[in-house]
């Protein structure tokens, strides 16, 4: 569904930037992109949701190439969720959702009942409907979250870019969120692509996993075969044990040591 | 209730108090007037006092009043979505202080602009703005692609600082008078005079007020930040180019025609955000014509507050707006 080729980018000299990843998100794929801080996670995804433009290689969508699709266009095929929103303004949950149904208003429409009830329905799925009106800043970094991601569903988009969508948020929220994400993935056929730094929310989550470090792929495949101890080693010079845990039903890695670098 | 129907309550509101406020004013002040006599065309003009205080010295204050509240208030909200800042002000990226400067040197070198009707200061103050709004935009564009509000709000915040001196500068050469005109500008004051000025103003209000018409819901949405807003499909360079540009225009026609009436920009905004929530199509509209209402209705204390003496609009704004904002910043702790 979504094709990165040979992507490169750069925000200039002694910057962290993309050179030549080629990544592939199938559709109704759920995609971890794994790496350590500063690894690329997120210029990846801004450059695989239009917002940044790639120096060189090309992002398609179904083939057609994300540089020459408008903005609203492309709003319609990709929403982006990211890893902690702040309003400047006091929106209420409500308006915060209806906002995802912009590109589908021409400049002087106002939501119909039908957006309406497209972001009621949003709201329902992510469980948050009973706080339509509760003010977006008022609310926990959790259900900020959910109505974010409310917000992204009810762009009807086919796919949805995460950065890092449980990083700000407890134990207890990143449970919820990571089964949101699942039951979204797999009851409405939306695509992912989930970037994260933590293995375990990806472990858990996503059916491939892409490795990326300094700008570069590793390696890329099914969750099972990439995630290893090896790789996590060369992913974050971390010594790790990897291994299959019982009580969560998928791979579970616990880092032991550094294995070069800091003390 | 539909959005629809709010949109249309809210204007209708908002529109009946500007529209009230206007045709009260010209009939208060300190000589009491007979509104048949001012439309008594069997007087002549010259012998009809009523209307000559009528339309040659509160109609124009009037209007200017509408003009330039309706023009600050609506900019304070633009600038306050464009620059994701509750307390931005028209003000905040220099605009007004360029015009100060303009001003001042209008006011202190004998140079003369005056042009059909318009006198020097309001063309020098309006051209001092744009220079101010050509220099913030300039340094917030130059160091990458894209606009950068950061760096928009450290350049104003930099150049209303620097114009301040440049003005102290201008002010130390001036004379005993010169000086007092200079004060008595930058007071803010709505005796324009005639309608000329008001006439010279309307066609850069208008054409802002006809961008602003465009940018509510992509204001909406630049509340989450500008790549939320690029992946829900807002053009984000464009609106904020839009944005910055027509509030600037707006604010500098304003502050040209009556000097920089401070505090309009953020009152109203914040007045009205209280009333109505933060949908920027029904903030934008009634701010517009809130700010309308508010200043001719501060005009109108300014002339009768100590009758016969008439005080600066701006000195009566400010002492309102000081604790407002105070109050503003407590709330928000």
């Amino acid at each position: 569904m979504l094709r990165a080729a040979d992507v490169s980018f750069a925000y200039g000299p002694g910057q962290a930037g993309l050179h030549g990843v080629s990544i592939d998100v199938p559709r109704g794929g759920l995609v971890g992109i794994l790496g350590p801080n500063g690894s690329g996670k997120t210029t990846l995804l801004r450059v695989l949701g239009g917002m940044l433009p790639a120096a060189s290689g090309r992002v398609t969508i179904d083939g057609r190439d994300l540089a020459r699709m408008p903005r609203r266009e492309l709003a319609r095929q990709i929403a982006v969720v990211p890893q902690e929103t702040r309003l400047s303004f006091e929106y209420s949950a409500l308006e915060v959702v209806l906002m995802g149904r912009y590109p589908h208003l021409g400049a002087f429409e106002l939501e119909s009942p039908e957006d309406v009830a497209i972001a009621r329905e949003a709201l329902a799925a992510t469980g948050t409907l009973a706080l339509e009106d509760r003010l977006f800043p008022t609310l926990s970094g959790g259900e900020k979250q959910r109505v974010i991601i409310a917000s992204a569903l009810a762009q009807s988009a086919g796919l949805m870019l995460l950065d890092e969508p449980t990083a700000a948020l407890d134990p207890g929220y990143q449970i919820e969120i990571a089964a949101l994400l699942r039951r979204v993935n797999a009851d409405r056929g939306v695509t992912m692509a989930v970037a994260t730094h933590d293995l375990n929310l990806a472990a858990g989550l996503c059916r491939h996993l892409v490795l990326l470090r300094e700008g570069r792929v590793l390696a890329a495949g099914p969750t099972g075969e990439v995630l290893t101890r090896e790789s996590v080693r060369a992913l974050y010079d971390v010594e790790a044990d990897v291994h299959f845990h019982e009580g969560v039903g998928h791979l579970m890695v616990v880092p032991l040591h550094r294995t070069r670098g800091a003390g | 209730m539909s959005l629809r129907r709010r949109v249309f309550l809210t204007v209708l509101v908002f529109g009946l108090m500007a529209v009230a406020a206007c045709v009260f004013a010209p009939m208060v002040g300190s000589a009491p007037i007979s509104l048949r006599r001012v439309f008594d065309r069997s007087v002549p003009f010259v012998d009809n006092t009523d209307a000559q205080i009528f339309f040659v010295s509160r109609l124009p204050r009037t209007l200017a009043a509408a003009l330039v509240g309706a023009a600050l208030a609506a900019s304070g909200v633009v600038f306050q979505a464009l620059l994701r800042n509750p307390l931005a002000t028209p003000f905040t990226l220099g605009v007004s202080a360029g015009a100060a400067l303009g001003a001042m040197l209008a006011i202190t070198f004998p140079i003369s602009l005056a042009f059909a009707g318009i006198p020097t200061v309001p063309i020098a103050s309006f051209a001092g703005a744009l220079g101010a709004v050509g220099v913030v935009y300039f340094l917030s564009t130059v160091r990458r692609h894209g606009l950068s509000t950061n760096v928009l709000l450290l350049a104003g915040i930099t150049l209303n600082a620097f114009f301040s001196s440049l003005i102290l500068f201008v002010q130390y050469l001036a004379d005993f008078s010169q000086t007092m005109r200079t004060v008595r500008w930058l007071m803010g004051d709505l005796d324009v005079g005639s309608y000329a000025p008001i006439v010279a103003a309307l066609p850069f209000t208008l054409l802002a007020f006809a961008v602003f018409a465009w940018l509510p819901r992509s204001l909406n949405l630049l509340t989450l930040g500008a790549d939320a807003a690029s992946a829900r499909g807002v053009d984000v360079l464009r609106t904020q180019r839009l944005a910055f540009f027509s509030a600037s225009l707006a604010t500098g026609a304003a502050v040209s025609l009556a000097g920089p009436v401070g505090f309009i920009g953020i009152i109203v905004p914040h007045l009205v955000r209280l009333l109505v929530g933060a949908d920027h199509r029904l903030v934008l509209p009634a701010s517009t014509l809130f700010g309308a209402a508010f200043l001719v209705v501060c005009d109108v204390a300014a002339r009768t507050l100590i009758a016969p003496m008439v005080l600066p609009v701006g000195i009566l704004t400010a002492m309102i707006g000081g604790p407002f904002f105070l109050w503003l910043l407590v709330r928000r702790g």
